[in-house]
């Protein structure tokens, strides 16, 4: 079949109108398809963010768990640094300022996985500045479980030593914060 | 002015020096990160007046140091070119098209060679890019990673444990890293293998697509091979795992070149020479044909069927022969069959001078 705009180059893009209710069928080279892009809907135009917020509305609540975070994460949700809304997120498919991420927090998961081949989790580059923030952190979490299991234990004198390692980590981590 | 050689010269100089790993078949590689500093909101929803503070804080916090053998940057504030130069620029690939096109407030940092762009409120507040001569992943990883601390010494980047860099657009959170590799794969075109080798790289979770032209249609033969996935792998296996594949593709075109010149030698050259007399001749050619032709000729260099030409008159003549630069060249807008004349003209002038 021919390209009926230029009648020289194989139609490959063939694009079914339906408008109050009258089908008209239009066959087009990709050439002209582009040319003529703009009568055509979703075509000339059809970008990363178009595909995005697709995927964001086909996240529809499924399971318990998705009802329940719907409830406490409600459509109106609004990202209290710059104003964007979860209805603009999905709209224009773009987040607004770095706090959006946690603004939207754990909703964000099924949109990651979709785009990241099923993975939520940086496992990249740390910059230096935030990494020995991270560093200390961990190390108070460690330094955590052990003192629990040491109040199991009951060896109360080993875990005062840890409990004051720990404030210690934590005015570190405080400096280090005030610092940047 | 100062930024005249950047848009006057088709061929960069870091394409011209240092060594070219499988230059045959792979043309450039590319490395880019996108950045965005803590607080300050994105570019695609920031203020005018946010967007041009952020600009001159960035502009400021790098102006004043170099980064190693890198040298000092040029600042080109998008405001301050011509819609031709900017275009110029994205012919290039030295800035985006959406950097030139639908920006507030954006500029760009280029080096003396031009293998460094960082673009400012682009879509994200930073992107940091490396261009490399041939195929050259681990070096454009070490000095996008240098920089890229460089960088973070002078602006708070926003960073989150669990997602890792934040960007404006979800598909590239966590590293921000996009590796590209540009290659030229006559043979696989020729032998209709690449319709077989695409489905399986996409499986990978990378992505390739056509340079130049659009939709289906690879004009030039010329590739890009990226990764597509940012989250949820370090920069060293995703840049690991692109190069696997690189490779195999690499081994698949050689192969097909050799099969090629064992089956059909005289067809090959009769496509190689018939091409060059095309482009050494015509007085019109237009850009799908022109990327053609140059793609035939070097496969000829490649082959040794010609010789005393430079293996960089596709990438130079790609470039060159866009319309942006045809209209650099000419000082004025041209019309579709200017371009064409100028586009031959331009051609047989570059051929000319290889062969004299």
């Amino acid at each position: 079949m021919l390209c009926e705009e230029c009648q020289k180059r194989p139609a490959s893009i063939h694009l079914t109108k339906i408008v109050n209710g009258q089908k008209t069928q239009i066959n087009l080279c990709e050439e002209c398809a582009r040319e003529k892009g703009e009568t055509i809907p979703n075509w000339s135009n059809y970008s990363i963010q178009d595909l995005l917020s697709g995927l964001l509305h086909f996240e529809q609540p499924t399971g318990h768990e998705s009802v329940r975070s719907s409830q406490t994460m409600p459509r109106q949700l609004v990202c209290n640094n710059c104003g964007l809304s979860y209805d603009r997120l999905i709209n224009i498919g773009r987040f607004g300022c770095s706090h959006c991420y946690e603004t939207f927090g754990s909703k964000l998961d099924p949109i990651f996985k979709r785009v990241h081949g099923g993975n939520t989790k940086h496992a990249g580059k740390i910059p230096k500045q935030a990494g020995s923030k991270f560093h200390i952190k961990k190390q108070i979490e460690k330094a955590r479980e052990h003192l629990e299991d040491l109040i199991e234990r009951e060896e109360f004198e080993e875990a005062a030593k840890v409990r004051d390692h720990i404030r210690d980590l934590q005015s570190r981590a405080r400096e280090g914060e005030g610092r940047s | 002015m100062s930024f005249d050689r950047f848009i006057t010269e088709a061929i960069s100089p870091w394409m011209k020096t240092g060594p070219s790993p499988n230059g045959d078949i792979v043309l450039s590689t590319r490395i880019r990160l996108a950045r965005n500093l803590d607080r300050f909101p994105f570019p695609t929803s920031a203020s005018q007046e946010s967007a041009q503070t952020l600009l001159q804080y960035v502009r400021k916090a790098l102006s004043e140091d170099e980064y190693q053998s890198v040298g000092a940057l040029e600042f080109l504030n998008m405001s301050d070119l011509s819609a031709n130069e900017k275009r110029v620029l994205v012919e290039k690939h030295l800035i985006s098209p959406y950097l030139a096109e639908k920006s507030q407030n954006g500029a760009v940092l280029l080096s003396n060679d031009e293998s460094v762009s960082i673009m400012i409120n682009e879509e994200d507040h930073i992107r940091l890019q490396c261009l490399f001569h041939g195929f050259q992943l681990n070096e454009g990883l070490v000095l996008t990673n240098g920089l890229d601390d460089w960088l973070e010494e002078k602006v708070a980047y926003a960073f989150d444990e669990k997602r890792g860099y934040l960007t404006s657009c979800p598909t590239n959170v966590g590293t921000g890293m996009r590796a590209s590799v540009m290659m030229h794969l006559p043979a696989l075109v020729m032998t209709k293998q690449l319709n077989r080798i695409l489905p399986a790289i996409n499986q990978l979770g990378l992505a390739v697509r056509g340079i130049y032209g659009e939709g289906s249609e690879a004009l030039g033969n010329l590739f890009q091979i990226s990764n597509q996935m940012t989250l949820g792998k370090s920069e060293e296996d995703i840049t690991e795992d692109l190069r696997g594949v690189v490779m195999q593709v690499i081994q698949q075109e050689r192969s097909a070149r050799s099969s090629l010149m064992r089956s059909s030698k005289m067809q090959i050259e009769d496509k190689v020479f018939r091409s060059y007399g095309v482009l050494a001749n015509s007085r019109i050619i237009d850009s799908k044909e022109a990327a053609k032709r140059l793609s035939d000729v070097r496969l000829g260099i490649d082959l040794d069927l010609i010789q005393g030409v430079s293996g960089n008159i596709l990438n130079e003549l790609m470039i060159l022969t866009q319309p942006g630069f045809l209209q650099q060249y000419a000082g004025k807008d041209l019309t579709m069959n200017e371009r064409d004349i100028r586009r031959a003209a331009l051609i047989r002038e570059r051929l000319q001078l290889e062969t004299e």
